[in-house]
């Protein structure tokens, strides 16, 4: 059978028509020759050729195949009853699928992008990292960058000693400023080493790439590889930025080489702009560097493993060649601390799918996943609902066409074909969904100082993903229907007159049972949200110990001034000095580290020669500092510049510092000593001042014991000033001011400016997104599962038109019928909530680390999403009842 | 009123002999479907009535696999109807299943009358 015959075999149907008739024109013709009647010529022809339409049928099945020619029809007769006949509910079930399965899509989408596609490079299931084996490590010293996981001198002993990897290599993501000057112009870099590229098999587009022969240690002036889209955006892809000079933190570089566009490094979600030689750290760093601190941790490897060896072995091998290793390259430590860095052992893990910090998303990824599986799955029930309620409405057609002779499986498919189109439409939709809304959720992960790219296009695993789910809501909401409806007798069905007996309890049980689930459900997403919604308010209006509004934090780097160590504290204090004189500046003050940005600095102290075992938070700040933040001291003095370098040592400790250490007595006078590890001075500070607790580190962590101390007496070393400013100022005055003083100081400090506002709106930012997804899923489950209420109980009230005519002629009056609706509804209400109540707490476990003063099972929360969603179902249930008590009982009994 | 000598065999022709008995009628000319039924009736002394029902899905089949191939013409009185007239290929397929056929029936008749 030709495929061109199939397509046209309504054409040929024609043709064998014609063709019969002519046979029986030509049997007529003789018959009649023969001496017959016309009329018994033409009887007699008929009987001869028999049915002409089973012939044609004969001939018409030879040229189709028989199943998909039938799919076909099916799926005509569904698109043209749900077009033709429902568009309304066509739009409202392919909307609702297309909702739910979006959603879906998007979730699998990123943690497809963040957890399960493999790095696109070759082979990279070898691909291991090199890590520190065990959680939560007791490592001492200080830590840059964003997988501060190994110090060089360790990485130089892996490179050197082990024999698990063809070649390994490390990195770190430092920030370089392209900028000479002023406003800062960070690009994402990498330090790479010798292997880098070579172990991940990534050729150049243009140039080389780097070797280990540019990786020398004290190389001079290092040679750097661009990516293809800072090669764009800088160079607009011009084939002369090969050889061109790019200056790094003040530092120039010549450009050697450009990656392909694919490549983006080992970081999902990041994107290198330059990449240039580990060696290159000290050119940047100048007397600060890494390179030979035992302490420094910054760096990261990853090994490509020999044929033949597994992540296991070569995790045994390492494990082996670590004792000596620790050995070497102890740092001066305190004695427990040198305890546990000689305890370490190096591991592998598998790093195919690359490294990420953004998988702190990864649990809040799969719980939004579950969420909007749920949403799906009360949309499903939802659909399954109404399509049991048009299957109720065609039981008679149905009876009659099974009474003819159609087959149940065909009925069946029929009615099943319209749950597949309207699957297939959802799914599609979704998916056009998805794509929008996952790039749409990147973008919000991104903050001014975080730049995001997580590849989000659809790959074949999406495209799974999307077809399953689309067969699953399909058979979900499709099959029960279709064969409920063709389950019912003929004989039965067409007996039962309007009132319906099919109609029985057990089939009007099912759909209660669905519309329980799904009140269950979406109080389980309520429940959730509310607890989301709470936790974000919980954390935003949180008191960290200061005013946070008009409030700016400006970072000043003055590593390109050549000011030489010691005179840059008297550079920082000057500009201090200056800006406090600018007009509108209220009060401005130097701070190590700014609150709630993550970055900190703790010690151990020891306190009546007592050593301590607990880290206390340590911050090294100006003068005014308390009356920039708004927080007044409670007692005590503040800092001044009589503090310095040769006076008595200082220092300010919080309310809770005064608790645990000294049972909440006054800790004013009283002293304490910084534990430094044996042969360091340990000079005694005296507390002159007590403060209110303050948020350090986390607005998310509990108030903790914190020390001030003056930046004036023992500060580390550092380049950068960073101060908060309280200005009344327009946000860009205040700025172009302070940049303009800092030329004026030296033209090569770089600027860098965030209101402590918007520092802490993205210090929120995984809040903010379970917050605003999980709300918008709670209301739409909620949405969803009273639209259901509502079509049950309309639908009850229909089916009981002649019950409740008769108890109305028999004297009920209306409250009793809105009564007797309404205790109906409150049954299948009560009965989800109560289900639903129990679901939400073994659920809200699930969420609980991600929480803000909030138990899982916080009684509020989970009483105004009851009663909420009570509220929302008991106005949906009250238009069919009250629709109920308007009845006319003479015309509900005469339509009997 | 029965017929004298063979009751005529209506609808149990072996699979495939249809087709053949098609082939043959049609390799004295082209004919349509009516004429080939009478034909083949008429040559076979009555013996062999076609039932006209399976006639036409058999033309159809036949013309499928490209053995015939038809057109529209005008009949003896003047009507018009579907001719069908042997491709080379359909001539080339009438020597080869007649040959078959020969080799069947010497078969089956060494099974019934062995000698």
């Amino acid at each position: 059978m030709s495929i061109k015959r199939f397509l046209h075999r309504s054409r040929w149907d024609d043709e064998r028509a014609r063709e019969l008739d002519a046979h029986l024109a030509i049997e007529i013709d003789e018959n009649i020759a023969r001496g017959m009647s016309p009329s018994d010529a033409r009887d007699a022809a008929r009987r001869k050729l028999g049915n002409t339409t089973l012939i044609r049928e004969e001939i018409y099945r030879m040229s189709t195949i028989g199943f998909v020619e039938t799919l076909i029809q099916d799926l005509r007769y569904g698109g043209r009853r749900l077009l033709r006949l429902n568009p309304g509910f066509a739009a409202v079930a392919i909307l609702s699928l297309a909702l739910g399965v979006g959603a879906n899509a998007t979730m699998f989408q990123l943690l497809n992008a963040l957890r399960i596609r493999t790095l696109p490079v070759a082979r990279p299931e070898q691909l291991v990292e090199v890590r520190i084996a065990g959680d939560n490590l007791n490592r001492s010293g200080s830590f840059e960058g964003r997988h501060a996981v190994l110090t060089n001198p360790l990485w130089e002993r892996i490179r050197d000693r082990q024999e698990a990897f063809s070649s390994v290599f490390a990195w770190a993501s430092p920030v370089f400023d392209l900028s000479a000057g002023g406003e800062s112009r960070p690009v994402d870099g990498l330090w790479v080493s010798g292997d880098f590229f070579t172990t991940l098999e990534v050729s150049p587009m243009l140039g080389r790439v780097l070797t280990s022969a540019d990786d020398r240690r004290g190389c001079a002036s290092p040679p750097a590889v661009i990516s293809y889209g800072f090669w764009q955006r800088e160079y607009g892809g011009s084939a002369s930025a090969l050889g061109r000079t790019l200056t790094l933190d003040g530092n120039p570089f010549e450009i050697v080489g450009i990656t392909a566009p694919g490549f983006f490094g080992v970081e999902i979600g990041r994107h290198f702009d330059v990449a240039v030689p580990l060696c290159a750290e000290q050119i940047s760093r100048g007397l600060h560097s890494y390179l030979d601190a035992n302490d420094g941790w910054f760096l990261a490897a990853i090994g490509r493993l020999k044929p033949g060896w597994t992540i296991e072995k070569a995790s045994a091998h390492l494990r082996a060649i670590s004792p000596p290793m620790f050995k070497e390259t102890l740092a001066k430590y305190r004695p427990e601390d040198e305890k546990s860095y000689l305890d370490f052992r190096l591991g592998a893990i598998p790093a195919g799918t690359g490294v990420s910090n953004l998988r702190e998303y990864e649990r809040p990824l799969w719980l939004l996943l579950a969420t909007t599986a749920l949403v799906l799955l009360i949309a499903c029930a939802n659909l399954a609902n109404l399509m049991l309620a048009r299957a109720t409405a065609r039981e008679r057609e149905i009876a009659v066409r099974l009474a003819l002779g159609a087959s149940r499986i065909r009925i069946a498919r029929q009615m099943l074909a319209e749950s597949v189109l309207i699957a297939v439409a959802g799914a599609g939709v979704g998916a056009v969904l998805a794509q929008w809304l996952s790039r749409v959720l990147v973008a919000s992960l991104a903050t001014q100082n975080d730049r995001v790219f997580l590849e989000v296009a659809g790959d074949w695993r999406v495209f799974w993903f999307i077809a399953m789910l689309a067969a699953a809501t399909c058979l979900l909401f499709g099959l029960l229907p279709a064969i409920r409806a063709t389950a019912t007798a003929p004989g039965d069905a067409m007996k039962a007159g309007s009132r319906g007996t099919t109609d029985t309890r057990q089939r009007f049980g099912l759909r209660r049972i669905l519309v329980v689930v799904q009140v269950a459900l979406s109080l389980v997403l309520v429940v959730g949200a509310l607890l989301f919604v709470r936790t974000l308010r919980n954390l935003t209006t949180v008191d960290a110990g200061f005013t946070k509004s008009d409030l700016l934090v400006a970072v000043l780097n003055f590593r390109r001034a050549g000011i030489p160590d010691v005179r840059i504290a008297a550079a920082h204090a000057n500009l201090l000095e200056r800006l406090r004189h600018q007009p509108g500046m209220e009060d401005t003050a130097k701070v190590r580290n700014v609150p709630i940005t993550g970055s900190f600095s703790n010690r151990e102290l020891v306190i009546g020669g007592v050593t301590r075992p607990e880290s206390v938070n340590f911050n090294w700040i100006s003068d005014r500092y308390f009356r920039t933040m708004s927080a007044p001291l409670l007692a005590g003095r503040d800092f001044s510049d009589r503090d310095t370098a040769t006076s008595q040592p200082v220092a300010i400790v919080t309310e809770s510092f005064a608790r645990v250490f000294f049972d909440g007595q006054n800790p004013l006078g009283k002293t304490f000593q910084i534990d430094e590890a044996p042969g360091t001075p340990r000079p005694v500070y005296e507390i002159v001042g007590l403060a209110r607790d303050a948020k350090y580190n986390d607005v998310r962590d509990p108030f903790e014991p914190l020390v001030y101390v003056p930046a004036t007496q023992n500060e580390p070393p550092g380049s950068t000033l960073r101060l908060v400013v309280r200005s009344r100022l327009p946000l860009a005055q205040a700025t172009s001011t302070i940049t303009a003083l800092a030329r004026e100081v030296h033209p090569s400090i770089v600027v860098e400016f965030r209101t402590m506002q918007s520092q802490l709106n993205d210090s929120l930012m995984r809040e903010r997104l379970m917050a605003t997804l999980s709300g918008f899923f709670g209301a739409l489950a909620a949405l969803i599962a009273t639209v259901g209420l509502y079509g049950v109980m309309s639908y009850m009230v229909a089916r009981r038109r002649n019950e409740i005519g008769i108890r109305m002629a028999l004297g009920a009056d209306r409250r009793e019928v809105v009564g007797m609706v309404m205790r109906e509804a409150g049954r299948l209400l009560g009965a989800g909530v109560l289900v639903g109540l129990v679901a939400s707490i073994v659920a809200a476990r699930a969420a609980s680390t991600l929480l803000f003063d909030l138990s899982p099972g916080d009684p509020l929360t989970l009483l105004t999403a009851a009663a909420s969603l009570g509220a929302v179902a008991i106005v949906a249930s009250y238009l069919p009842a009250l629709r109920a008590s308007r009845l006319e009982p003479t015309e509900a009994l005469r339509d009997e | 009123m029965p017929k004298r000598g063979n009751a005529p065999i209506q609808g149990e022709l072996l699979q495939g002999t249809l087709d053949l008995l098609i082939l043959k009628t049609l390799a004295l000319g082209p004919a349509h479907g009516h004429t080939i039924a009478y034909a083949i009736e008429h040559r076979s002394e009555d013996v062999l009535q076609v039932e006209h029902g399976s006639l036409y899905p058999a033309l159809h089949r036949i013309e499928d696999r490209g053995w015939i191939s038809s057109f529209w013409g005008t009949s003896e009185n003047n009507r018009r109807a579907r001719y069908y007239r042997l491709t080379p290929e359909g001539r080339k397929q009438l020597t080869e299943q007649t040959n078959r056929w020969d080799e069947i029936v010497k078969a089956i008749n060494r099974v019934l009358r062995p000698a």
